[in-house]
């Protein structure tokens, strides 16, 4: 049954992809069907690692180093989960926007096929041990993401998506060489097994490579540059599924090198360039993001900033320690951070594509008013904002308090302030589209009216990144299944 | 001890709130029902809960977010004094919203953030941990906010956007001090106040400034006041709300909270950080006067004045003797209720007269009598002429400085009485002296909705300075939880 449980997510998007190319007609229906069983059966997954701690399968019977080895800790099933989530409701937004085209269109024809695949790698990536077989998942996450950008074919896009794959193909070549010099030192390309062996350089060289890699493909600055013309220039439900899933993957594969892996390589110097790059991502992105005057543009220069506080977690990891309860506390953070950030910007993006779609623009004049025509996608928007900016109460909020508290009382103020300033930069760039939904003078007089029922698909995306924040101590709990040592004793000694 | 109490005190609000948010425009009856009754019903509770809290029974309820994080709502003395306070003027504003809103645009909007606004203020009341408290007061900033841009018109948007560039960094501000503290102490507990003698003197006076700061912009303390006054572009039923109830008195709740719950009146006393506090407040009080008698709005000068009599509670608590905490606590009831007056005459004359301008009041005496004379209470009340309500908090707050060792503060209210006089004398002069010019509009005070609330809290600023000595009185209450605090 494990076996099954823990595979299917993987199989069940590679298949009904198979099966959507081949039957088109179907396509949409068969995607969304994979996405609530896919949903269902991560819950089941999640429901059994709570009670029965984390589960290991060899697909085949083959055991590491031979065979392809699955694992589902609190840390993989709780992303899958939430990418489930988020999948789901995002495939049946897109229902109307590519059923509308046809199935002659390309865009009709590519996107259900190009999304399952989207989802196939995500969750290989967040159930792999292996670094071949993460990186595979990668592959096949960013070509089909490269796809995505580019579906509409319009000259924008495509310049994006061109864009796009430079940048990720340098950061697939980059992993590739250090997965390689990781096997040729080890024999050996299983996680499990490599943290059991003592390390030399070479292992930290190619730590160095992945890192660089999957750096750039979680577009941590100054690897951002393609993230927001690639984000803003795709139709609003693949920018939701670019947004708010694929930089994850990356990131997680990134937590399991240096805290499963090789915590004891960490150096303080790495520590702080991964901080440091992160901070400057938070304050850099939301500083363009202010300067925008398009909405897509702001939620996807957003993203850069949200991706930033990340890599907060490689400083505060153990910070707090001593007499505090919260030991493990920015490492959870990060993943509910992760996790309220995926079904936030989630929403945005839907709402932002409901938004377009009833103006015929995304320019920022164009939502004057819009709190009057379309209510609930509004709430929707300003739920999810309340999540990006870290108020209370929603899971940007939890995250950011348990970061707030590894910052000061591992005395490093410097972090903490950087979280307050972004908080305060966010409320600024979301502030801006907000004010104009309530400003009724000079809005535009005839709308395409949006059906009550996808207005309500963002506000369930957004209401989970708030009850994220409400019922934390469950998923808190969760995420400890399985935790690495070094989540609580930080990556240095 | 049990957890329902607080929680369906909290729920008597929110619930209304999330229901009436799907109410269609049109369904004016079920949204006045849901509102009146959730009144109602949180009425009936305040009033068993404060037999229970008199009688020396807990009632606390706890949700956990994280190791270390975690909600917990519980009841005590204070808790009680401003959700009772709360309470009845929900339930006052309510009548008077429907009134004064009538069928104008985004009711169910409206209405329901009015809910959540006063579910925010009651779980702001009922916070036990310094953190809990916060929450709630960051859901009163956001659930505020679209009440003030309710009219959607240059003006409200402006006034909103002020609102939350003073707010937002006050937050900031706030959250800083807070985990500061908790990083070293662990979770701050009001009940059961922790040792904060394991962080430096100078941090400790640092993180009491962070948190005056963010309380501070909340409760308009000079220089942070800023937004008050732009905040009067809000409908009527929503600037009575924010200055008696919701907004300036959470930041003032908050001061109080601060000085006796968080740091103790020894601490406090012992860095000395009580008495600049003390002094920024006084000056609030004199410069908001200033500022009002210079005002030609009605609803401006009540803003002003607004600025002014808040830091009547915050000088009493800064000032933490026995008589200045019973003075600031009861001021936090008195003022609610002389001030929703004030602010439900204003509506009053506003709607029913068109009368914004205080030269536009001559005479109306005559032609809005009901109304005049509630303003009138009001106006006597915040002068502090007894026996209206207002004279028992300042009668307690100078006897507070004398015996504090302050007898500034006794000047300070002498003159603060007398600027006050200065701008409502002139206007109780016009309305009840001045001759209604020719051309003057139609008035009336045909409106039973919006005349009744403000005839009860005129009724009730009256009563609870003739009655200040009954046991039930806020005068009561506020020496009763004054009496816990004490040494």
């Amino acid at each position: 049954m494990t076996t099954l449980l823990l595979s299917l997510p993987v199989a069940l998007p590679l298949l009904a992809a198979l099966l959507a190319v081949a039957a088109s007609r179907q396509a949409a229906g068969l995607a969304m069907a994979t996405g609530f069983l896919v949903l269902g059966l991560s819950v089941w997954l999640a429901f059994e690692v709570a009670a029965a701690g984390p589960i290991t399968i060899a697909l085949g019977g083959w055991e590491a180093p031979l065979g392809i080895v699955l694992r589902a800790d609190g840390l993989g099933a709780g992303f899958l989960v939430v990418s489930a989530m988020v999948m789901a409701v995002v495939l049946v937004a897109a229902q109307p926007s590519f059923e509308d085209q046809g199935q002659e269109s390309r865009a009709g024809f590519a996107f259900w096929p190009l999304a399952l695949l989207l989802f196939a790698g995500l969750n290989t990536a967040f159930l792999s041990r292996d670094l071949f077989n993460l990186f595979v998942a990668l592959e096949l996450l960013t070509l089909s993401a490269i796809a995505l950008v580019a579906i509409e074919g319009k000259a924008g896009s495509v310049t994006a998506a061109l864009r796009y794959m430079v940048f990720a193909l340098l950061g697939s070549v980059l992993f590739l060489l250090g997965a390689a010099l990781a096997y040729a030192a080890h024999a050996t390309l299983d996680i499990g097994l490599l943290a059991q062996v003592e390390l030399g350089w070479p292992m930290a060289a190619a730590l160095a490579l992945m890192t660089m890699g999957l750096a750039i493909k979680t577009a941590l600055f100054p690897f951002h540059a393609w993230l927001p013309p690639a984000h803003a220039g795709a139709p609003a439900p693949a920018s939701a599924m670019l947004s708010a899933l694929v930089p994850k993957a990356s990131f997680v594969i990134l937590l399991r090198l240096w805290f499963d892996l090789a915590p004891e390589l960490a150096s303080p110097l790495l520590l702080a360039v991964l901080g440091g790059l992160g901070a400057v991502a938070v304050i850099h992105g939301s500083l363009l993001a202010i300067g925008q005057d398009r909405l897509k543009l702001i939620i996807a220069y957003s993203t850069v900033a949200q991706l930033g506080y990340l890599f907060l977690v490689f400083p505060l990891a153990g910070g707090a320690g001593g007499a505090q309860p919260w030991s493990a506390g920015a490492w959870t953070a990060a993943s509910f951070h992760a996790f309220a950030h995926m079904l936030a910007k989630a929403a945005m993006f839907l709402a932002a594509g409901l938004f377009l779609r009833a103006v015929g623009h995304d320019r920022l004049e164009g939502l004057r008013g819009l709190a009057r025509a379309m209510p609930i996608a509004c709430f929707a928007f300003g739920l999810s904002a309340i999540s990006l900016m870290g108020l209370p109460l929603s899971g940007g909020f939890t995250a950011k308090y348990l970061l707030l508290t590894s910052a000061f009382a591992s005395g490093q103020w410097g972090w903490g302030l950087v979280l307050v300033a972004g908080g305060l930069l966010a409320a600024i760039y979301l502030f801006r589209p907000l004010n104009l939904m309530f400003s009724k003078e000079g809005a535009a007089a005839s709308l395409t009216p949006v059906p009550r029922w996808e207005q309500v698909l963002p506000l369930l995306l957004a209401l989970a990144a708030v009850l994220l924040g409400l019922f934390s101590a469950g998923p808190f709990a969760f995420l400890q299944i399985g935790r690495p040592g070094a989540a609580a004793e930080g990556l240095l000694p | 001890m049990t957890a329902v109490l607080p929680v369906l005190i909290l729920a008597t609000s929110l619930v209304p709130a999330l229901l009436i948010f799907w109410l269609p425009e049109r369904a004016w009856r079920a949204r006045a029902w849901l509102n009146l009754g959730g009144a109602a019903v949180k009425i009936l509770l305040v009033v068993f809960l404060m037999v229970e809290v008199a009688n020396g029974v807990t009632h606390e309820a706890r949700l956990d977010l994280a190791p270390g994080l975690y909600l917990l709502l519980r009841v005590d003395a204070l808790t009680l004094l401003f959700v009772s306070l709360s309470a009845f003027l929900w339930l006052m504003t309510t009548i008077y919203a429907i009134a004064y809103l009538g069928d104008g645009p985004n009711l169910s909007r409206f209405f329901g953030f009015f809910s959540l606004c006063v579910a925010a203020t009651t779980g702001l009341a009922l916070a036990g941990t310094l953190i809990t408290f916060f929450i709630f007061f960051e859901l009163l900033t956001l659930t505020t906010w679209p009440l003030v841009v309710h009219k959607e018109d240059a003006k409200s948007v402006k006034a909103g956007r002020l609102y939350l560039a003073y707010s937002l960094p006050g937050s900031a501000a706030l959250l800083v001090a807070i985990i500061w503290l908790e990083s070293a102490t662990g979770p701050v507990i009001f009940a059961e106040p922790g040792d904060l003698r394991v962080l430096s003197d100078a941090s400790l006076m640092a993180i009491f400034a962070l948190f005056a700061l963010g309380v501070g912009v909340k409760a308009a303390l000079f220089p942070l006041h800023g937004w008050l006054p732009e905040a009067m572009a809000a409908p009527a039923p929503v600037s009575a709300l924010l200055h008696a109830v919701a907004v300036v008195k959470a930041g003032a709740f908050g001061i109080v909270r601060l000085i006796y719950d968080v740091f103790g009146i020894a601490l406090t006393a012992e860095l000395g950080v009580g008495l600049p506090l003390a002094l920024l407040a006084a000056f609030t009080i004199l410069w908001g006067s200033l500022r009002a008698l210079q005002q030609t709005e009605v609803k401006k000068r009540l803003a002003f004045s607004t600025v002014s009599q808040v830091s009547y509670i915050i000088l009493g608590a800064a000032l933490a003797g026995p008589y200045a905490v019973i003075g600031g606590l009861v001021h936090l009831v008195h003022q609610g209720l002389m001030k929703i007056t004030l602010f439900f005459c204003a509506g009053l004359y506003d709607e029913r007269a068109g009368i914004t301008r205080i030269d536009q009041l001559d005479g109306i005496g005559r032609r809005m009598p009901m109304t005049s004379i509630c303003f009138t209470i009001g106006a006597m009340g915040m002068i502090g002429i007894p026996p209206v309500a207002g004279f028992v908090s300042k009668f307690y707050l100078g006897l507070g400085g004398l015996q504090a060792g302050e007898p500034w503060v006794v000047g300070v209210l002498a003159a603060s009485a007398l600027l006050n006089a200065g701008y409502f004398l002139p206007m109780l002069y016009r309305i009840w002296f001045g001759v209604a010019p020719a051309d003057a509009p139609q008035a009336d005070e045909r409106s039973l909705g919006m005349l009744v609330p403000a005839v009860a809290t005129a009724a009730a600023s009256l009563a609870a300075g003739l009655f200040a000595g009954a046991a039930i009185s806020p005068l009561a209450w506020a020496s009763l939880i004054a009496a816990g605090y004490l040494p």
